[in-house]
């Protein structure tokens, strides 16, 4: 097996008797997309925030590139390169689609602390953001605020403002919840897209979505993995099968 | 363009005051400029980074009392004050905006207000400099040795023209990606912290910033007095500073100037009409709000970002 990019080992998280995360061990490999199933309340988002920075966990290490990055806090990890885009579309809704863009470029080369040039004057920036738009699919949406935004253009300004920070990982949460069919096509063709430019650990109820995207799969139930593998062994797996996709799917 | 516009009028209309004041107006007409470029200054933390400081009033009454100090240890021209009193409230700024910024919300506005008191209550137990009855200037300041500011006329445009300065630079700021991170911040910061920026310190440069100018504010102030007082850091005059920059409109540069001269103008011309101005002071300044933005937005000259 190749280096891992995320190597996660032990890692344990309880609120009061309840253990979210119960000594989870999980790698992601450089470039492929690894998806993160499993029922509702298996622990997924808490999973999600303890990688991200914003939930610390009991026990257990979180290495990045060989470095441990258990205790950094948010804004240190995103600068390593480690993305996130999120469920709860949480965007800034004044901004148009390209400040949001242009914003991302800038804090990740670290030209935002300027104080008095206009940000729109940032030519490298802007250019980079028009890019990422295009690469997104909004470059005709680049002049409207946020907040006019369809749900599937708001995941994809998500995308793009993960994408500026030229990230090794993204975490991708759930990007296809409470999009239609058309939409959710167009992302997986998205994401299908950006396959190798960057690792994805993505979270996602679609199952098909998943089935098709993913490299490996692990499966979280009541805060363990309990199977890690291709799709084909997954679906084949008999544990899998009776906690998750017995009734069906 | 209709900003711009606005604007225009605006600084046309308050150059052209001089032609027909008198010295009584002038004076009244400063003071709302004065306290303009304070309410600019927290328009600035507040609109843009969200950061509704309750303690305002102290750094301009710390500019003030700088130039009030300087005066009576001999320190009479402007080049030397005005920069010390932006100093002496930018420096309070940062040591109590570094401490006050580590909380959010209603604990950022009660620390705010902590920190002011304990700046007021310092002024008052200052008895050489005149504690609790304040202090009376012996002249206004000299600029370069030249008694300029004696001039009501003058003056009028020193005041004018630092306002205008303090405005554009709000804009300038408002713009800058330094701008757009205090705004990213106040609308989600934890987005914002997602993308890899921690808004700490540019929240505190702003804090800085606001302070210095109220600093320049207060050095001003104490001008137009000629008199410094412990009441100028009350938080009352804090509370005031907030009403002006919400009835004015916080998401525009233009606002908290509107808002201030709004204020000064109508509590003067009410106070006139009646004693009890308060009440009808006081539901004028609820349809202000309910107007959602304030003057600004009903004349049309909102920010964005």
């Amino acid at each position: 097996m190749a280096e891992a990019l995320l190597e996660i080992a032990g890692l344990a998280k309880a609120y009061g008797a309840l253990h979210v995360t119960a000594g989870v061990d999980l790698a992601v490999l450089p470039g492929e997309i690894h998806a993160l199933i499993g029922p509702n309340g298996a622990g997924k988002t808490t999973l999600v925030g303890q990688i991200s920075g914003e939930v610390m966990p009991d026990a257990g290490t979180i290495r990045f590139d060989g470095a441990d990055i258990t205790r950094l806090p948010v804004h240190r990890r995103a600068r390593l390169g480690l993305a996130r885009a999120f469920q709860i579309t949480s965007i800034f809704p004044r901004f148009t689609a390209l400040e949001h863009a242009a914003l991302a470029v800038m804090a990740a080369r670290g030209r935002t602390f300027r104080l008095l040039r206009p940000a729109s004057s940032d030519r490298a920036a802007r250019e980079e953001a028009v890019g990422l738009l295009e690469e997104v699919g909004l470059a005709a949406r680049a002049g409207v605020a946020a907040a006019a935004l369809s749900h599937g253009e708001k995941r994809a300004l998500e995308l793009a403002m993960a994408l500026a920070a030229r990230p090794r990982l993204m975490l991708l949460d759930e990007p296809m919840a409470g999009t239609g069919p058309a939409e959710s096509a167009a992302m997986v063709a998205l994401l299908t897209r950006l396959k190798g430019r960057c690792a994805i650990l993505l979270v996602e109820h679609d199952m098909d979505a998943v089935f098709r995207l993913a490299d490996r799969i692990s499966v979280l139930v009541n805060g363990r993995i309990i199977a890690c593998g291709t799709p084909d062994a997954v679906r084949a797996d008999a544990a899998v099968r009776a906690a998750y996709l017995g009734d069906g799917a | 363009m209709r900003r711009f516009l606005l604007a225009f009028v605006l600084f046309a209309a308050l150059a052209a005051v001089p032609a027909f004041a008198d010295t009584a107006m002038l004076t009244l007409v400063a003071r709302a400029m004065i306290f303009a470029l304070a309410a600019t200054s927290l328009g600035f933390i507040l609109g843009q980074g969200g950061l509704v400081s309750f303690g305002h009033a102290a750094t301009m009454g710390i500019g003030a009392y700088a130039v009030g100090i300087l005066m009576e240890e001999g320190g009479r021209d402007a080049l030397v004050s005005f920069p010390v009193s932006m100093a002496a409230a930018g420096l309070f700024a940062l040591v109590t905006g570094a401490i006050s910024l580590r909380t959010r919300g209603v604990y950022f506005i009660m620390i705010t207000l902590a920190f002011g008191q304990m700046a007021f209550f310092v002024t008052q137990s200052l008895s050489a400099y005149g504690g609790d009855d304040g202090l009376t200037l012996a002249a206004r300041s000299t600029v370069a040795g030249a008694r300029w500011l004696k001039d009501p006329k003058t003056f009028h445009y020193v005041v004018l023209g630092l306002l205008a300065l303090t405005v554009l630079v709000s804009t300038m700021l408002a713009r800058s990606p330094f701008g757009r991170v205090l705004a990213a911040g106040r609308d989600n910061e934890r987005r914002l912290r997602a993308l890899g920026v921690d808004p700490y310190a540019y929240r505190l440069v702003a804090y800085v910033i606001a302070g210095a100018f109220a600093g320049l504010a207060g050095a001003l102030y104490a001008n137009l007095t000629e008199f410094v007082s412990p009441a100028y850091l009350s938080w009352h005059r804090s509370a005031e500073f907030i009403v002006m920059v919400v009835a004015g409109g916080p998401g525009s540069a233009l606002g908290p100037v509107l808002g201030a001269l709004g204020v000064v103008l109508l509590e003067d011309g009410l106070a006139h009409l009646t004693e009890h101005w308060r009440i009808i002071f006081g539901p004028l300044l609820v349809l202000l709000v309910l107007a959602r933005g304030g003057i600004a937005t009903l004349l049309g000259g909102r920010r964005d970002g």
